[in-house]
């Protein structure tokens, strides 16, 4: 088990935020935390990212919770936040650089891997990061997650602001990486997830109400009803 | 038209060791969002370092380096001990800043006493040379080409190296910059000793400008260094080298207009361009 947390806890101020949440992210898989507005998801990545403290949080066997936040970077888990966190007085390359652990040399394989996926970053290489469009935003927070070569990449809504044809792409690029890159992903768009997801975890109130595989979900209309208010027919 | 070439070559060595002062100034209020109050003693303590070290030896190149050396290595031990452990607590920062300034000045005056001293313009920059009738001292020449040659190097640093990236990146989101697995404090505390120690070696060429030194130099260059930050943007490292010359040059105009109206000049100046740009001339984060 690459992530594995049981009953996690955290608090934002006064407010528990998080009141028991359980997670399991294998090796190989693409897993879709998935829940209503405010259910917590957000804050989960967070915690595991160590932004937010919280209780035990497992990680390739180890307690990584207390640990800053780039000292659980560099164990190999990247986050692309829901804001996307653009450095937008940098240009694109330099957004790039800064995203890289390593040398220049070592993340050139992944850098052509990602331009291939997105050839517009490539157009707007030398360009300032503030003046791409949303979705070109979208995608460099993408590609920075992608840069290096994690264990764990956390997505907090990726498909917002795609353009169709790229959330495909998206997809493709996450399928293709899961072999040796775990996928944690945020999504409200269940058409995505459902497409994507092997598995599922749903919360509600900052509690696990429901986790499996992504088929018997699928199946599963009044789950999806009671618990995402989304219907797939 | 000779005494307008004499004040703008005064103003602008004045505006960029302005610049030397209140660009670490930027960055680190950028950077963590720490408004350092003690960033003028480290002016002051260059001044008063290389105007010693120059009397010892004789040497200005000495003089400077042992100034900026020193007054790096006093940013360190502040960030250490007082900058550390008030990261998340804004109230703190100021109070602890504060007394580290009036604390350090007041050490100054203990060892080098509280009137001012005499601080020579170094044999080798002395005299002055005409240009177009006006007669420009050696010595404010040697203080504009040296001062954009360190800017320059810090420019180069800022655009070119992976830690200057992460610099700038950090001055607009170290959040981000700590998730993509850089330790950010680590980083900061490097930009602080910089910072000092660039405040330092601006401090290290005051001396000869003016013949004497003293305690009052830290305060003055506080103030006009919070005012080219407000002017220049928060975080922005042009945009202080920009608003320091502005400044400069426009306290050299009116100091030989009309004496009296030098500091109402500079909050009018702040104003205006405050109300045109709230976030100043090149900064990205609006003033707090």
């Amino acid at each position: 088990m690459l992530l594995k947390i049981r009953g996690l806890q955290a608090f934002i101020g006064q407010f528990h935020i998080l009141q028991g949440v359980d997670l399991d992210v294998q090796e190989g898989e693409i897993v879709v935390l998935l829940g209503r507005n405010g259910s917590g998801k957000t804050t989960t990545l967070r915690c595991i990212m160590g932004l937010v403290p919280s209780s035990e949080i497992e990680y390739a066997g180890n307690n990584i919770a207390g640990l800053p936040p780039y000292k659980i970077a560099n164990k190999g888990i990247s986050l692309v936040p829901e804001d996307q966190g653009i450095f937008s007085t940098l240009t694109v390359a330099e957004n790039m650089r800064v995203a890289m652990r390593g040398s220049v040399k070592k993340g050139q394989k992944s850098l052509d891997f990602i331009m291939s996926v997105f050839p517009d970053l490539k157009l707007a290489w030398h360009h300032k990061a503030g003046g791409l469009s949303g979705g070109q935003k979208q995608m460099l927070a993408i590609a920075r997650g992608l840069i290096n070569e994690n264990k764990l990449i956390m997505l907090d809504e990726p498909s917002k602001g795609l353009a169709p044809v790229l959330v495909n792409e998206l997809g493709r690029v996450l399928q293709e990486i899961k072999s040796y890159t775990s996928v944690l992903l945020v999504e409200q768009n269940f058409a995505f997830s459902k497409k994507i997801g092997d598995k599922f975890s749903i919360l509600s109130d900052g509690k696990t109400v429901m986790a499996g595989n992504m088929a018997d979900l699928i199946k599963d209309v009044d789950a999806q009803l009671k618990y995402l208010g989304v219907s797939t027919k | 038209m000779d005494i307008f070439i004499t004040l703008t070559v005064n103003g602008l060595a004045t505006g960029l060791l302005l610049f030397m002062m209140a660009c670490g100034l930027s960055i680190i209020f950028g950077m963590m969002g720490i408004m350092n109050f003690a960033h003028g003693v480290f002016f002051l303590i260059g001044a008063y370092t290389s105007t010693w070290i120059y009397s010892i030896t004789g040497n200005f190149a000495i003089a400077m380096l042992a100034g900026m050396a020193v007054g790096a290595a006093v940013g360190w031990l502040t960030e250490i001990t007082i900058i550390r452990p008030v990261y998340k607590n804004p109230i703190g920062q100021i109070l602890i800043t504060l007394g580290a300034f009036i604390v350090i000045n007041e050490l100054i005056k203990i060892i080098w006493g509280p009137n001012v001293i005499p601080s020579p313009t170094p044999d080798l920059l002395q005299g002055e040379i005409s240009i177009l009738g006006a007669s420009i001292s050696i010595y404010r020449i040697f203080i504009i080409v040296f001062s954009f040659f360190v800017a320059l190097v810090v420019h180069l640093a800022l655009t070119r190296t992976r830690l200057g990236m992460i610099v700038r990146a950090g001055v607009e989101n170290s959040e981000m910059v700590n998730i993509l697995g850089v330790n950010v404090r680590r980083v900061f505390a490097l930009v602080f000793i910089l910072g000092t120690g660039l405040a330092a070696l601006g401090g290290t060429m005051i001396g000869p400008t003016l013949g004497q030194i003293g305690p009052f130099l830290s305060s003055q260059y506080l103030l006009l260094g919070f005012i080219v930050v407000v002017i220049g943007g928060m975080g922005s490292f042009i945009g202080s080298m920009i608003a320091g010359i502005i400044v400069g040059l426009a306290n050299n105009y009116i100091i030989w207009l009309y004496p009296p109206a030098a500091l109402p000049l500079n909050i009018i100046l702040m104003s205006v361009i405050l109300l045109v740009k709230p976030s100043g001339l090149l900064g990205i984060k609006e003033a707090a």
